[in-house]
C-alpha cells in the first residue's frame, strides 16, 4: 500500500515537475513551433480567414518571434485561449505566449504567477448607445441596463464608474461578443459597453451604423500585450524586446521594404545594433544577432503593422490618433534603448 | 460467519483511506507547485471585494460586497432556476404523460408530438431561440405593454407591482390567519355544514383583500428610458424556466409514461370495477402505485435539470456558472479553487436528491 502511494505521489509529482523546469527557449527551439495562444476570433487583433490562416496585430507579434528565433515567420502554432482558460493555459504549459490583448494588471502580474512584455496596443472602455440617448453623454446613463461580455476587465470599470459617480445601473452579461450585440441592437440594453478598440470594429457591422454612437468618454486604461509565464527571464525578454524592436525600427525608419539596405548602408549607431550589423545584442537574449533583422523583414515595423491591420484597409479601421502612435509623434509607444 | 459486508471492513477503510489520503496529497502537492511558480492558492479571495455588479439577485448585494456574498446569490439564483423549472416541468410532465396515454388517438399524437421534438433537439438550441423570439417580439421600454393598468410587459422584463408591508395591512393579516385557524381547530371537532364553510371563505376572502389593500403598493411605469418602481423578472429568468422545464417536461413525460404502464392493468379493472371514473382512477388508484416506480428515474430527470441550468450563461442569466465559474474566476484567475468549488456545488445539490430518493424508496421497500 505504502509503495503504491509513494508511486502515486512520485507520478503525480513528476508530471507537474517536467512542466515546471526546462528553459522555454530551449523547449521551442527542440519542438520547432512557438506555441501562441490566441482568442477566438477578434478582427483586426487575431482572426483567422476561411483557409484557416491566422491574421491581426496579436498575431504579428507571434509572427515577428517566430522570425526572431527561427528567422522565418510562419513556425507558430496558434491555439484558442478563451478568457476563462487563458491562463491556465499559459501556467501549464500549454501555450509558449497569450498575445490576445490581455490587459495588463496588478493582480494578474503578481498575483498569477504571469510577467506581461511589453504593450502592443493601448484601449479603454467605452460606451456604444443609440442616438437619442447620446446627448447627455456618460452621465445620461444613470438608471441604464448595460450589455457587456463576461470574463473581462470590463465588469469591474464599469461597476467602478457606476459606483464612484454614483450612478445606478443594471448589468446583463453574455459569452460571447455576437450575443451582446445581438441583445443591444434588439434593445435588451441601452447601452453597450467593451474596449473602444471592439466597439469601433462592431459599430461597422449593426444593422443600422448610423442609429449608433460611441461615447467620448474612456472610462478605464488598458495596457494589452503578450503576457508569458513568470520564472523564465529569458523567455520574458525576448518577447519583450521583440516588441520593442518593431516600435523601434518605426521610430528609426526601419521598414520591411528598407531593412536589408538598411543593415547595408545605415550609419546610425542606434539602427545598427538593432540590425546587429554592430555588438551581440542577440546572443545576450540566446538568439542569433540577426533577430530584430529578420522580425522586421518578416512582418514590418509596428507603424506597417499596425497599418496592415487596423488601417483604413485593415480587417477594422481604428484611426491611429492617439495614444497609440510613437511617443515622439504624441503617442505612448516608447522602447527602450538598444545599448 | 460474519456477513460479507461487515467481515471486509477492514479492508473497506482502508480503501476508503487510501483515495482519501491520494486526493489529499495530489491537492497539497497542487498547492505547492502553484505557490513555487508565483501563483496565489487557496480560497482566501472568497472574503475579498468582488467589484462587480449582479443584474438579478434574491438577497442584497453590490460591487462592494465579497466573492463569498457573490457565491451565495449566484447559488440562490441557481436553486430559483432550477426549483421554479423542476416544479414547472413536473406539471407539464404529468399532463403530458396522461395525453400520451389517453384513449383518444387525436390526444395521443399531440402527446408524442410533443416529446419527440423537445426531446431530440438540443437544448442550447432552444434556450437560444426562446430568447431570440421573445426579444424580438417584445417592445422596448417606451412602448411597454400595459398589463390592466398595473403591470407593464416589455424586453426588459415583466414589472409587476410591489406591495410594502404597513402595519395596518399587519393586522389584517393577523386577523386572516387567527380567523383561519380557529375555523380549522372548529372544523376538526365538528364537521361543518355547507352553509358555515361558505361563511369561512367569505370572510377569508374579505380579511385577504383587506390585508392587500392597506398594503403600500408601488406600481411600476415608464420613466425615461427605463421602467421604474416594482417588482422586474427579468426576460433571462423567464426564458431559461420556460425553456428548461418545457425540454425536461418531455423527458419527464416519459418517466411518468413509464410508470403508469408499470402499473398491472388489473389495478385499472379493478379501479373502474369499483366505479371509480378515469380522473379518479388515476389520481387514486394509478399515481400512487406509479410514482413508486418512476421515482429514481424522476431524481435523476431533476439531477439533470439542476446540472442543465448551467446553460444560463448563454442567455445571460446570472447562474452559479456565470457569476462564479466565469466572471470570478476571470477576476481572480483562481481556475483551480473557483472550478473545484463550482463543482461542489453541484455535486452536492445532486447528492443530496439522490439522498432522499434513497431514503424514499427505504420507507417504501418498508411498507411493502
Amino acid at each position: 500500500m505504502k509503495r503504491f502511494a509513494a508511486l502515486v505521489t512520485a507520478v503525480v509529482a513528476g508530471t507537474f515537475a517536467s512542466l515546471a523546469s526546462a528553459a522555454t527557449l530551449d523547449v521551442v527551439r527542440e519542438r520547432g513551433v512557438v506555441n501562441c495562444g490566441v482568442g477566438e476570433n477578434f478582427a483586426g487583433f487575431f482572426a483567422p480567414d476561411s483557409t484557416g490562416k491566422w491574421s491581426g496585430l496579436d498575431v504579428d507579434v507571434c509572427r515577428a518571434l517566430s522570425a526572431a528565433i527561427f528567422g522565418v515567420p510562419d513556425k507558430v502554432k496558434y491555439l484558442p485561449a478563451t478568457p476563462a482558460t487563458r491562463f491556465a493555459q499559459l501556467q501549464s504549459g500549454q501555450v509558449d505566449l497569450l498575445s490576445r490583448s490581455v490587459t495588463w494588471t496588478l493582480a494578474r502580474d503578481a498575483g498569477l504567477g504571469l510577467t506581461f512584455s511589453g504593450v502592443t496596443f493601448f484601449d479603454g472602455q467605452g460606451f456604444m448607445v443609440r442616438k437619442g440617448l447620446a446627448a447627455k453623454g456618460l452621465n445620461g446613463l444613470d438608471g441604464a441596463t448595460v450589455c457587456t461580455q463576461t470574463g473581462t476587465t470590463t465588469e469591474l470599470n464599469l461597476a467602478d464608474y457606476f459606483r464612484s459617480h454614483s450612478m445606478k445601473y443594471t448589468p446583463v452579461v453574455f459569452e460571447t461578443t455576437d450575443q451582446v450585440v445581438a441583445a443591444y441592437e434588439a434593445q435588451r440594453c441601452d447601452a453597450y459597453t467593451t474596449d473602444k478598440s471592439t466597439l469601433a470594429a462592431r459599430l461597422g457591422k449593426l444593422k443600422d451604423p448610423s442609429a449608433h454612437v460611441i461615447l467620448p468618454e474612456t472610462i478605464s486604461k488598458a495596457a494589452n500585450g503578450p503576457v508569458v509565464r513568470q520564472g523564465d527571464g529569458q523567455w520574458a525578454n525576448i518577447v519583450r524586446w521583440t516588441v520593442n524592436a518593431l516600435i523601434a525600427a518605426e521610430e528609426l525608419g526601419v521598414t520591411s521594404a528598407n531593412v536589408e539596405q538598411m543593415k547595408a548602408t545605415s550609419k546610425d549607431p542606434e539602427t545598427r545594433r538593432l540590425l546587429g550589423v554592430d555588438g551581440e545584442l542577440g546572443k545576450l537574449m540566446g538568439l542569433d544577432n540577426a533577430w530584430a533583422f529578420n522580425a522586421i523583414k518578416s512582418v514590418g515595423n509596428y507603424g506597417e503593422i499596425y497599418e496592415r491591420n487596423l488601417g483604413p484597409k485593415g480587417a477594422v479601421a481604428i484611426p491611429r490618433d492617439g495614444l497609440n502612435r510613437l511617443w515622439s509623434k504624441g503617442g505612448l509607444l516608447f522602447s527602450p534603448s538598444f545599448q | 460467519m460474519r456477513p460479507p459486508g461487515r467481515r471486509a471492513l477492514p479492508i473497506q477503510l482502508l480503501i476508503y483511506l487510501a483515495v482519501a489520503a491520494i486526493a489529499v496529497a495530489v491537492a497539497l502537492y497542487a498547492i505547492d507547485v502553484m505557490r513555487s511558480r508565483g501563483i496565489q492558492a487557496g480560497f482566501g479571495f472568497l472574503k475579498n471585494t468582488a467589484g462587480f455588479e449582479i443584474g438579478f439577485k434574491l438577497i442584497a448585494f453590490d460591487s462592494t460586497n465579497s466573492y463569498g456574498r457573490a457565491f451565495v446569490v449566484a447559488l440562490l439564483n441557481t436553486l430559483l432556476v432550477s426549483g421554479l423549472s423542476i416544479v414547472l416541468g413536473t406539471a407539464i410532465g404529468l399532463v403530458v404523460a396522461v395525453a400520451r396515454l389517453a384513449p383518444i388517438p387525436a390526444i395521443r399524437a399531440v402527446g408524442t408530438l410533443y416529446v419527440e421534438a423537445l426531446r431530440n433537439t438540443p437544448l442550447l438550441f432552444q434556450l437560444l431561440a426562446v430568447y431570440a423570439f421573445s426579444l424580438a417580439v417584445l417592445p422596448p421600454p417606451r412602448d411597454s405593454i400595459a398589463v390592466g393598468a398595473i403591470a407593464l410587459l416589455n424586453n426588459r422584463g415583466i414589472f409587476l407591482p410591489s406591495g410594502a408591508m404597513t402595519p395596518r395591512a399587519a393586522l389584517a393579516a393577523i386577523a386572516l390567519v387567527l380567523w383561519l385557524a380557529g375555523c380549522w381547530w372548529l372544523g376538526r371537532r365538528q364537521p361543518m355544514r355547507r352553509p358555515a364553510g361558505a361563511l369561512v371563505a367569505s370572510v377569508g376572502v374579505a380579511l385577504a383583500v383587506t390585508a392587500l389593500g392597506l398594503m403600500d403598493w408601488v406600481v411600476p411605469k415608464v420613466l425615461g428610458f427605463n421602467v421604474a418602481g416594482g417588482i422586474a423578472l427579468v426576460p433571462e429568468l423567464a426564458v431559461l424556466v420556460f425553456a428548461l422545464s418545457l425540454y425536461s417536461a418531455a423527458f419527464i413525460a416519459e418517466t411518468f409514461r413509464s410508470g403508469f404502464l408499470a402499473v398491472p392493468p388489473g389495478q385499472w379493472h379493478a379501479a373502474f370495477a369499483l366505479g371509480l371514473d378515469r380522473a379518479a382512477a388515476i389520481r387514486g388508484v394509478v399515481l400512487p402505485q406509479a410514482l413508486r416506480a418512476c421515482v429514481p428515474a424522476l431524481a435523476s430527470q431533476y439531477i439533470n435539470v439542476i446540472k442543465a441550468s448551467s446553460l444560463a450563461a448563454a442567455v445571460g442569466f446570472p447562474d452559479l456558472m456565470q457569476v462564479f465559474g466565469k466572471t470570478t474566476l476571470n477576476q481572480t484567475g483562481q481556475a483551480v479553487e473557483v472550478i473545484v468549488l463550482t463543482m461542489a456545488v453541484y455535486l452536492c445539490i445532486s447528492m443530496a436528491i439522490a439522498g432522499a430518493v434513497q431514503g424514499y424508496e427505504r420507507r417504501v421497500a418498508r411498507e411493502r
